[in-house]
């Protein structure tokens, strides 16, 4: 097994007197694709935020790359190797597509921001024909796709990526989940993913975790959750 | 005709000024959505700043050369108006950031009431006189009617020109000026990437206070006189340019500044100069019944 990257240990976080995650305890381990899965209102997106430190944990610690980070500024969170595509994507609408990759890449300095650039375009060729075209034009796949790659422009060790696939069309939803599982077979990169969308998620990921009113519910390797029957159930097959 | 082109001069000179000013009101407002009431005196306490350095450059070290005492009054008004304003935003504004919205604009008109008596009590209540610069004049005559252009008048529009090119490089072309744009759009995302959100806005508030302390010191050169009350008329006629060029825009606060000042200067070689201050605001207010976000404003719209 290899090394923890990222580990949550009773993690708590309440937005005024709301309790919104109540003692998580989670792992990535380097080179891993972990995902958390959950209905609506579990804590996904909040569990996210909190690991970037906005908002704060209230109670327990999070660790990266052995450092604890809970009291970190979410600026210097960034700069440590967590990149995030938020919920809702936040692309910034009145910056070209360019100036939103450099944005990514304000972390690590202008060094191989060309080069960088070039890969983002050859993984997203979507993107190089929409390089001057203003971030708010874009369709909402493009902007996912612009999302993903700008968390990559600063060469992250750990890329976060909350709901991917909301909203998009299923040949998107495809090449996204395509472009996440290469750079994990390829490069190595460590990624954890919230997903509503729990059957590609947990087909894609090594390990799942099921948050279930902001605390772990379940947890294992990715394909033995999809077979399980409350799983089945409750995000699978619930909705149709 | 003759007289037409004088008031063009002048308006274009005056409204340099406010177009200076006025572009700390949007960079501001634009970044953490607080008008920032102090700046006008910001700008007054430049133009003492710009005295000083003038007076202590002259007298003290004997600087003969005018126009290299004047670059150096401009960027000592610069570097200490910037210092100025940071250690404002420090200790007025950022303790409330995260507080009901009207907080910092309370604190804001606190600040001014403070800058202004600040220096009333240091400098003293009356007029300084500055000793005058750039006195040359071009004069031609256009239709029977003297036109003069006076040094002073090219100095302002160059120099402010120029600072503009350099401002517009710096807001669009450095990386700064894309946090600082960023900021401006999703604080929160700009954050996630690893932007210093606080430092941006410090740095804003610095960069304003810069352009105002160059408005300052032109203000100096061109009347010939400061005052400590001398912020209250030019910082509301600034911050009136930024809204009627739509506060947020930055293009917007540059034109809205000269149609200010174009109008101001005809209204009252046209009509009556003693009501040119009312013609600035009637054409705010009209202008703000049809196009309620300014000239080059965005519509207020929330994402989606």
């Amino acid at each position: 097994m290899s090394a923890t990257l990222l580990a949550l240990r009773g993690v708590e976080t309440c937005y005024g007197n709301i309790i919104a995650l109540r003692g998580v305890d989670i792992d990535v381990n380097e080179g891993e694709i972990v995902a958390l899965i959950g209905a609506n209102g579990a804590g996904k997106s909040t569990l996210m935020m909190t690991i970037s430190g906005d908002p704060r944990a209230r109670r327990g610690s999070i660790t990266f790359a052995g450092r604890d980070i809970t009291k970190t500024p979410t600026h210097e969170i960034a700069r440590l190797g967590i990149a995030q595509s938020p919920e809702g994507r936040r692309i910034f609408a009145r910056m070209s597509v360019l100036e939103n990759l450099q944005m990514g890449a304000a972390v690590c300095g202008s060094g191989h921001f060309v080069e960088d650039v070039e890969r983002m375009f050859a993984i997203f060729p979507r993107l190089k024909e929409r390089a001057q075209q203003r971030g708010g034009t874009l369709s909402g796949g493009e902007q996912q796709m612009l999302a993903i790659a700008r968390a990559l422009m600063s060469r992250p060790r750990l890329l976060m990526l909350d709901e991917p696939s909301l909203g998009l069309a299923p040949l998107i939803v495809k090449l996204i989940f395509d472009v996440i599982a290469d750079l994990n077979k390829t490069q190595g990169l460590t990624v954890f993913l919230v997903e509503q969308n729990a059957h590609h998620a947990l087909r894609l990921a090594h390990r799942a975790y099921v948050l279930v009113n902001g605390a772990v519910a379940m947890q294992g390797a990715g394909r033995e959750l999809l077979e399980r029957p409350e799983i089945r159930a409750a995000y699978l097959e619930g909705g149709q | 005709m003759g007289n037409f082109l004088q008031q063009l001069i002048n308006g274009v000179t005056l409204g340099s000024i406010y177009g200076l000013i006025a572009i700390g009101y949007t960079m501001v407002f634009g970044i953490i959505g607080m008008v920032n009431f102090a700046h006008g005196d910001v700008f007054m306490l430049s133009a003492f700043i710009a005295l000083i350095f003038y007076l202590a450059l002259t007298q003290m070290f004997g600087v003969l050369s005018l126009p290299l005492a004047f670059i150096l009054v401009l960027l000592g008004a610069m570097v200490f108006t910037g210092l100025w304003n940071w250690a404002i935003e420090r200790v007025a504004y950022r303790p409330l950031r995260g507080s009901f919205r009207l907080a910092p604009l309370i604190s804001a008109i606190g600040m001014s009431i403070f800058l202004s008596n600040f220096v009333q009590v240091v400098q003293g209540p009356r007029n300084k006189p500055t000793p005058p610069l750039f006195t040359d004049l071009i004069k031609v005559e256009v239709g029977g009617y003297d036109v003069t252009l006076s040094y002073k008048q090219i100095m302002i529009v160059s120099v402010t020109a120029l600072l503009l090119a350099g401002f517009w490089f710096l807001v669009q072309k450095t990386s700064l000026g894309r946090a600082q744009r960023a900021c401006e759009q999703d604080r929160k995302m700009a954050a996630l990437l690893g932007v210093d959100v606080n430092r941006t806005i410090s740095m804003t508030f610095v960069i304003g206070a810069m352009l105002a302390a160059v408005a300052g010191t032109l203000y100096m050169v061109y009347y010939g006189v400061v005052n400590f009350a001398d912020g209250a008329a030019p910082g509301l006629k600034a911050f009136t340019a930024a809204v009627f060029g739509g506060i947020g825009s930055l293009q917007g606060a540059v034109i809205g500044g000269l149609i200010i000042g174009l109008v101001e200067v005809f209204f009252s070689a046209y009509f009556s100069s003693d009501y040119k201050d009312v013609a600035p605001y009637a054409i705010l207010i009209v202008t703000l019944i049809f196009m309620p976000s300014g000239l080059l404003g965005r519509p207020e719209v929330e994402k989606v």
